[in-house]
């Protein structure tokens, strides 16, 4: 009797549904994938990101183990005081900006970056600090897993309730905030055809039943699903009708057939500047459909994709910016400066400008730039040099020599060479023609001090 | 009279005046005196530009608040919580079924001098009520949601300049959508007297070359679009730091005239008075109102101050613009994405169609621009029906304030009417 035929060997599951880029993957493609997956490396991870490989390298932002660890310093306010972040005006907004600088989970807390973004919720509206971080954990513990679920606990979080009205949506007096959104921003998109205005009032009344209280010492609180205040009459979604609660409305946005287009489609755009083509969104959608709606499948297939490699450049975020700088100069946060110069930049953390949240397309004019040079100069303080080092400054440092040193002070980020030739011209004519021999030091350091501000701050380190 | 040389202004700040007489002072460094004196007589000969303001409203301001229509039958019924009180505001002379809201008393007095054309229930057809998509329609001009080029931007694409990026200006952290051009360049600033340039440790002989480089990083070509737009930013904001430099040690306000304290609007508006009467060429200005009007709940509470704030801060323009005499060349124009429901949800109102807008300045012919629609007939989505349209209006202001063809700037141009606006 012949032996049984062997089985074929199961499929060697593909590392992902579409191309893997497979061209070098040294140090300054490790850097531009730590930009867009994280907030710019830390000192030595780029290199040891190389070493493994593109593969290995976004698996180790997709998958970390355990818990994240914060290194460095404990975050403190102006006055060294530990921060208060439920608490106090502002501490918010830097005890996060803390997690982004000290995690050792970088990709976790920009992910939480995207769905802020994506779910915009502001304490504009909500008012209340504590709520705002409880959907930040939400956020951050959803960083790579189900979508669905993902808007069923958003739709249950009581600062979401707040910001769209949720708990005013009542059978008696509908409203429709929260319904518009959830397609319009959240699942749809506008102007898709996805649905129709009939839709959101329908999908309002599906949604009705929470209930917050109120009282002056507490603020709003205790939110609840109260099914007296719920329209259990049949309503009309998408074209089918049921007496349709409001997790039946979160599932019928998610499992709508244009939703994987939407998801896609948004969650490529937050990584690479140039659109998927045809078919490998098709591939993406098929991967997310039969996924179950998860993201992390998505998530590697963009990480690892030529187009994020070896395309065009993408503006930093300005607390990506401000992150990464202070990951290169190995500060800490120990400054409430950083709410508001991050605010300058446009991009104040629980403060976005709406539910659509901030416009990745504007992040650069003329008023945020000059913010982006606020945040390099805050950045250098107790970082320049003053005193006797400005005194004793190599007075035979060349022009050459002060552009490599400002490049080596922020950890050698890339420029490009007409950047690197104007700021050696810069150096070469910045110089009195005759200088006395003081001078000859002091102003020589006075140089350093701004080749580091223009490094840090020029155009081509606001891109990445 | 020209300004002589050397009468204690820097460099940059006589530099930004002359860019304000119009007249294109470039390499001024290496020119003499002479030339600056022949070349300032000669813009200050030159007509003052008009310039208009575009104030947005965000998040679609309740217009049946604005100018509450009590005398209609069906109001207090589909106002039972946010009606006016009786006797509460003032008429509205041209409709007196309308009322004024309280808070709206610096608007209302501002037409009471026949400095207010009104549009009661302006909009467009099949409304769409996303705050996004209903905005974007009036910043790009068209009901085109793929349009990427602002109506003010096409207008500046076609009659601006290629090195003045002040035609534009964004009062704001962010550049103001309908400003965005395909090509001119423009700008944004938060405000125009906190627009300077520090750096740690960096003082004696290198400032001023050290923010030169700043200007000339951005000058630098590049085939990366990110990279080509973070240096074009760079560049603009080099250049409207020249420009700005006269008010880093502030400005001063006429006296008689008071903006609400507290108010970064109102900070704003004073700012702008000031860049205008110090000739700074500006073509088309766009600002946000304080506050959010997307009043879905608590109405009451939070809409009278947002537009007490706003309409107080309006009037002390208008006053500071007439004190200074420019008030014959500034023209506002105050709109927002959508109307709100007729219908109160509770205590608050749901994203509707028509709403209003208005335009205000010494020239405005005050005359309200299509009728108040009643509240009898409501659209098929419960909402107030439109009267005049918002391309109708932007029309007008090209070719009875900008004085150029509308045509090649609002799409379907030929198919609006042209409300006369301005006397």
């Amino acid at each position: 009797m012949p032996p049984p035929p062997r089985p074929p060997a199961p499929p060697a599951t593909p590392v992902s549904p579409l191309a893997v880029y497979n061209g070098t993957f040294g140090v300054r493609q490790a850097e531009r994938l730590l930009w867009r997956a994280g907030f710019g490396p830390s000192p030595g991870h780029a290199e040891a990101l190389a070493r493994g490989g593109v593969v290995n390298a976004v698996r180790s932002l997709t998958r970390p183990s355990g818990a994240a660890t914060l290194t460095g310093p404990e975050p403190k306010d102006s006055d060294g005081n530990a921060l208060a972040p439920g608490d106090a005006w502002g501490h918010d907004h830097l005890w996060w900006l803390d997690r982004m600088v000290r995690t050792n989970q970088p990709l976790v807390e920009r992910m939480a970056l995207v769905w802020h973004d994506w779910f915009a919720t502001s304490d504009g509206g909500v008012g209340d600090q504590d709520l705002m971080l409880g959907q930040n954990a939400l956020l951050r513990r959803s960083a790579f897993g189900s979508f669905e679920q993902l808007v069923l606990d958003l739709t249950a979080d009581p600062a979401m309730i707040r910001w769209l009205n949720q708990d005013e949506n009542s059978k008696r007096n509908p409203n429709e905030n929260y319904a518009r959104e959830l397609m319009e921003l959240f699942t749809l998109g506008a102007d898709r055809g996805a649905y129709t205005e009939d839709d959101v009032r329908e999908l309002a009344r599906a949604l009705t039943g929470w209930e917050s209280d109120w009282s002056a010492e507490l603020g709003h609180h205790n939110f609840r699903y109260v099914p007296t205040r719920h329209d259990d009459a049949s309503k009309t979604v998408f074209g089918a009708s049921g007496n349709f609660g409001w997790e039946d409305a979160c599932r019928m946005c998610v499992r709508h057939s244009q939703h994987p287009s939407y998801f896609v489609d948004r969650l490529w755009r937050y990584f690479i500047a140039t659109p998927p083509s045809a078919g490998d969104r098709a591939k993406l959608e098929q991967a997310y459909r039969s996924s179950g709606y998860q993201v992390r499948p998505v998530l590697e297939a963009i990480l690892m994709h030529p187009q994020l490699h070896a395309g065009p450049k993408m503006v930093k975020p300005p607390v990506v910016l401000i992150a990464g700088m202070l990951r290169a100069l190995r500060r800490g946060v120990d400054s409430d400066s950083w709410r508001w110069l991050a605010e300058g930049a446009g991009q104040k953390l629980f403060w976005p400008p709406d539910v659509a949240g901030w416009d990745e397309n504007r992040w650069l004019d003329t008023s945020t730039i000059r913010g982006r040079w606020s945040i390099v100069s805050e950045g250098l303080r107790d970082r320049y040099l003053q005193g006797d080092a400005l005194s004793s400054y190599d007075a035979a440092e060349t022009p050459e020599q002060a552009v490599a040193a400002a490049r080596a002070f922020w950890g050698d980020p890339p420029l490009t060479s007409e950047a690197v030739g104007s700021l050696t011209s810069f150096a070469q004519s910045c110089l009195p023609v005759s200088m006395a021999t003081w001078e000859q030091h002091q102003y020589r350091g006075l140089r350093q001090n701004a080749l580091r501000q223009l490094v840090g701050c020029g155009p081509d380190s606001q891109v990445c | 009279m020209p300004v002589p040389a050397g009468t204690g202004l820097s460099r940059r700040s006589f530099l930004s005046r002359s860019a304000g007489m119009a007249l294109a002072v470039y390499g001024a460094s290496a020119m003499g005196p002479q030339v600056f004196e022949d070349g300032i007589a000669a813009a200050q000969a030159a007509p003052a530009q008009p310039v208009l303001v575009s104030v947005f409203l965000s998040g679609g301001a309740d217009s049946l608040s604005v100018l509450a229509p009590t005398g209609h039958p069906r109001y207090s019924q589909l106002r039972p919580t946010l009606a006016l009180g009786a006797g509460e505001g003032t008429a509205f002379s041209e409709d007196t079924s309308l009322r004024w809201h309280p808070s709206a008393a610096g608007l209302a007095a501002l037409h009471g001098e026949g400095k207010v054309t009104t549009f009661p229930a302006i909009g467009y057809a099949d409304a769409n009520q996303s705050h996004f998509t209903s905005r974007h329609f009036w910043e790009v001009g068209e009901l085109n949601p793929f349009g990427r080029v602002g109506w003010l931007g096409r207008f500046l694409d076609q009659h601006g300049t290629d090195d003045n990026p002040l035609q534009g200006l964004s009062l704001g952290y962010d550049l103001a959508p309908a400003l965005a051009t395909g090509g001119k360049p423009v700008a944004a600033v938060a405000q125009v007297d906190d627009y300077d340039f520090w750096s740690p440790g960096v003082w004696g002989p290198i400032p001023d070359p050290m923010l030169d480089e700043f200007g000339r990083q951005g000058s630098l070509a590049t085939a990366d679009p990110a990279l080509a737009a973070a240096r074009g930013a760079t560049a603009a904001t080099g250049r409207l730091r020249d420009q700005l430099e006269p008010f880093q040690s502030g400005y001063s306000t006429p006296g008689g005239v008071t903006y609400p304290p507290n108010n970064s609007f109102a900070r704003r508006l004073g700012g702008l008075a000031a860049m205008l009467d110090a000739d700074l060429p500006l073509k088309a200005v766009a600002l946000e109102a304080p506050g959010g009007y997307d009043t879905h709940s608590d109405q009451a509470s939070s809409l009278p101050n947002n537009l007490k704030q706003t309409c107080d801060s309006l009037l002390a323009f208008q006053r500071d613009v007439e004190a200074r005499g420019l008030a014959d060349r500034v023209l506002v124009n105050v709109w927002s994405e959508f109307g709100r429901r007729p219908g109160e949800n509770g205590s608050g109102t749901d994203h509707g169609a028509a709403g209003a807008s208005f335009v205000i300045g010494s020239r405005a012919r005050g005359q309200m621009v299509g009728e108040f629609p009643g509240l009898t007939t409501l659209d098929s989505e419960s909402n107030l029906r439109h009267t005049s349209d918002f391309r109708a209006l932007y029309c007008s202001l090209l070719e009875q304030w900008f004085d150029v063809d509308a045509a090649s700037i609002v799409p379907g141009a030929s198919g609006f009417s042209r409300p006369q606006l301005v006397d």
